[in-house]
């Protein structure tokens, strides 16, 4: 069992948040997993949602009426206890998701650029962002749009100057030593490498969303061929 | 069918407390942008909390019923009529197949919230039927009342015994205490947030001093505030973390952005402030171009005022047993 170190602040009145670091790590991101686990598993009363990112764990809650209860006082003291009792160590999570992406050409438009900031060729790019060891750190931003890192430091591009009004859906993009999917068409920053013809977010699914926090990534390199086999594939299973 | 939309008005979606539970996915909460009409206003006919009230902004639709039903209208004040009798606002009202409820000139606020008595039918999604609208997710059919959109209403009334049950409603005094009125006032109570020292202290000052008018860009997302810019002593890159409703964030210009139902799950701009959740939904029934201003309480008081008006709404359910008890007889 461990016992990570953390800080605790209100997020308003009816959220609070337990703070594990100021880095973003695999390690701290493995502990805001496992703490997040550890919350919801205990189903604290008037807790309504848990919500993991890359150095904190926000707890939304609301009081009942009667009790005054939760409030900031006793909630911190509750999850101050809980996360006393110790976590299971934080281990990379079971499942790996294998993610077939197209790089470059009409589906990755930012590739060649990148490989000119980098001072690598694009082989190498494509390489390096398929190379095992990446993990969702979250899920945010819009459903099931994960923030997937963290990269080599030769990744640590800022976003682009001036972001794009529409990113098409699938599109694999990167910023900040990580990597990002568009589940739909939303505007964007980030330098598009690729895309995947898979659905991140899908209402008619049990698990409406492909990838989950703590979920270990693989990039496999396709063709474009491959690409559009696969993307009929995909909406022949869903309609 | 029981509810005819002649006209949609501007923005007319279905809104209940919320998607709870599914943040963690990316899932936006959405839900009522002033909870305490939509609580109320399902109060009034004799529904729990959870079911969804019609969010009515600013421009009205045109509604014809086919059946009857009991409803109540709470929040903005826009000049609705059945019949083209003004209707009484917060009180539960009795309207029989045929009749037409209209909106007209707004009088004041910004957003009106209907409630049916047993709730319309609709699918939930995610164990919510919040309108998402982004996602095209919840609702009636994941967007906006459209023009001949029919919704079925679950528990539409019987004509039999239908006149005195209306007398028997109308006869009910209904007292709103304080806690749970509309207010008219500007000012807004927030708490301060951890990063707040990090900001100048002419930022600071000008936040608690100045009014800042809210853009017209501002929607059921976030509110864009325009006013004295709010600079941080050293800016600096912040990690992604949950958001909340009331979020008062600030972008790199310096012109705030309070985020609303509709908000991002997750977000990276600095954060001064939170709005109390008290005065959530009277900045909601504020709109673009008004002017609002801030206070800053103690987290302590803004729960103890939050939870004021929660013991408010369960002693007026007490109170409105009688009204429950007549609607669920009927």
């Amino acid at each position: 069992m461990i016992v990570p170190t953390f800080t605790l602040r209100h997020l308003g009145d009816h959220c609070l948040s337990l703070d594990f670091g100021d880095t973003i790590l695999v390690e701290t991101g493995l502990i805001c997993l496992a703490v997040a686990e550890k919350i919801r598993h205990a189903c604290l009363p008037g807790v309504t949602d848990v919500v993991p990112s890359y150095t904190s764990v926000a707890v939304h809650y609301h009081a009942e009426p009667l009790t005054g209860l939760p409030n900031f006082q006793a909630l911190s003291e509750g999850l101050a206890a809980l996360i006393k009792s110790g976590l299971a160590p934080a281990t990379h999570a079971q499942r790996t998701i294998d993610i077939p992406v197209c790089y470059g050409g009409e589906h990755g438009p930012d590739l060649t650029d990148v490989a000119k900031i980098t001072g690598l060729t694009e082989q190498q790019v494509v390489q390096m962002h398929s190379a095992p060891g990446s993990m969702v750190f979250m899920l945010g931003f819009a459903p099931g749009h994960p923030y997937i890192g963290i990269h080599d430091p030769l990744f640590a591009l800022p976003r682009r100057d001036v972001p794009r009004t529409v990113v098409p859906a699938g599109s694999v993009a990167i910023a900040n030593r990580q990597s990002t999917i568009y589940p739909t068409r939303l505007p964007g920053g980030w330098h598009i490498l690729g895309a995947t013809p898979l659905k991140l977010f899908d209402l008619a699914r049990p698990q409406p969303t492909l990838l989950l926090p703590g979920d270990q990534i693989r990039f496999i390199p396709i063709s474009p061929e491959e690409f559009d086999r696969l993307a009929a594939k995909q909406n022949q299973v869903s309609s | 069918m029981s509810m005819v939309i002649l006209k949609p008005g501007m923005l007319s979606t279905f809104q209940d407390l919320g998607r709870i539970g599914q943040q963690h996915l990316g899932v936006s909460v959405a839900g009522a942008m002033d909870l305490r009409a939509h609580q109320l206003a399902n109060l009034l006919v004799g529904n729990d909390p959870e079911l969804a009230t019609l969010e009515i902004t600013l421009t009205g639709p045109t509604i014809r019923f086919t059946k009857p039903c009991c409803l109540a209208l709470c929040g903005a004040d826009l000049s609705a009529t059945l019949n083209g009798q003004p209707l009484a606002l917060n009180r539960p009202i009795v309207v029989r197949a045929k009749d037409e409820l209209r909106f007209g000139v707004r009088q004041h606020g910004t957003r009106a919230y209907l409630a049916v008595h047993g709730g319309f039918a609709l699918t939930p999604v995610l164990g919510s039927t919040s309108t998402y609208l982004r996602s095209a997710m919840g609702g009636w059919q994941g967007r906006a009342l459209r023009r001949d959109d029919e919704i079925p209403l679950l528990r539409p009334l019987k004509n039999k015994a239908l006149e005195e049950l209306a007398m028997d409603l109308w006869s009910f005094k209904i007292y709103l205490p304080g806690a749970l009125a509309e207010s008219h006032q500007s000012v807004v109570r927030l708490i301060k947030g951890q990063q707040w020292d990090e900001f100048t202290p002419e930022s600071c000052a000008a936040l608690l001093t100045e009014s800042y008018r809210i853009s017209p860009d501002s929607e059921r997302m976030g509110y864009r505030l325009q006013g004295a810019p709010l600079l941080m002593t050293t800016p600096r890159q912040m990690i992604s973390e949950g958001t909340t409703f009331g979020t008062l964030q600030v972008p790199a210009g310096g012109q705030p952005i309070i985020l609303m139902a509709d908000r991002q799950t997750t977000g990276g701009y600095p954060k001064m402030a939170y709005v109390a959740s008290i005065d959530l939904p009277r900045l909601a029934q504020m709109g673009p171009g008004d002017r609002v201003s801030f206070k800053a309480i103690s987290l302590e008081l803004a729960q103890a005022l939050d939870l004021f008006r929660a013991q408010a709404f369960a002693t007026l359910a007490q109170t409105l047993q009688p009204v429950r008890t007549l609607l669920h007889n009927h």
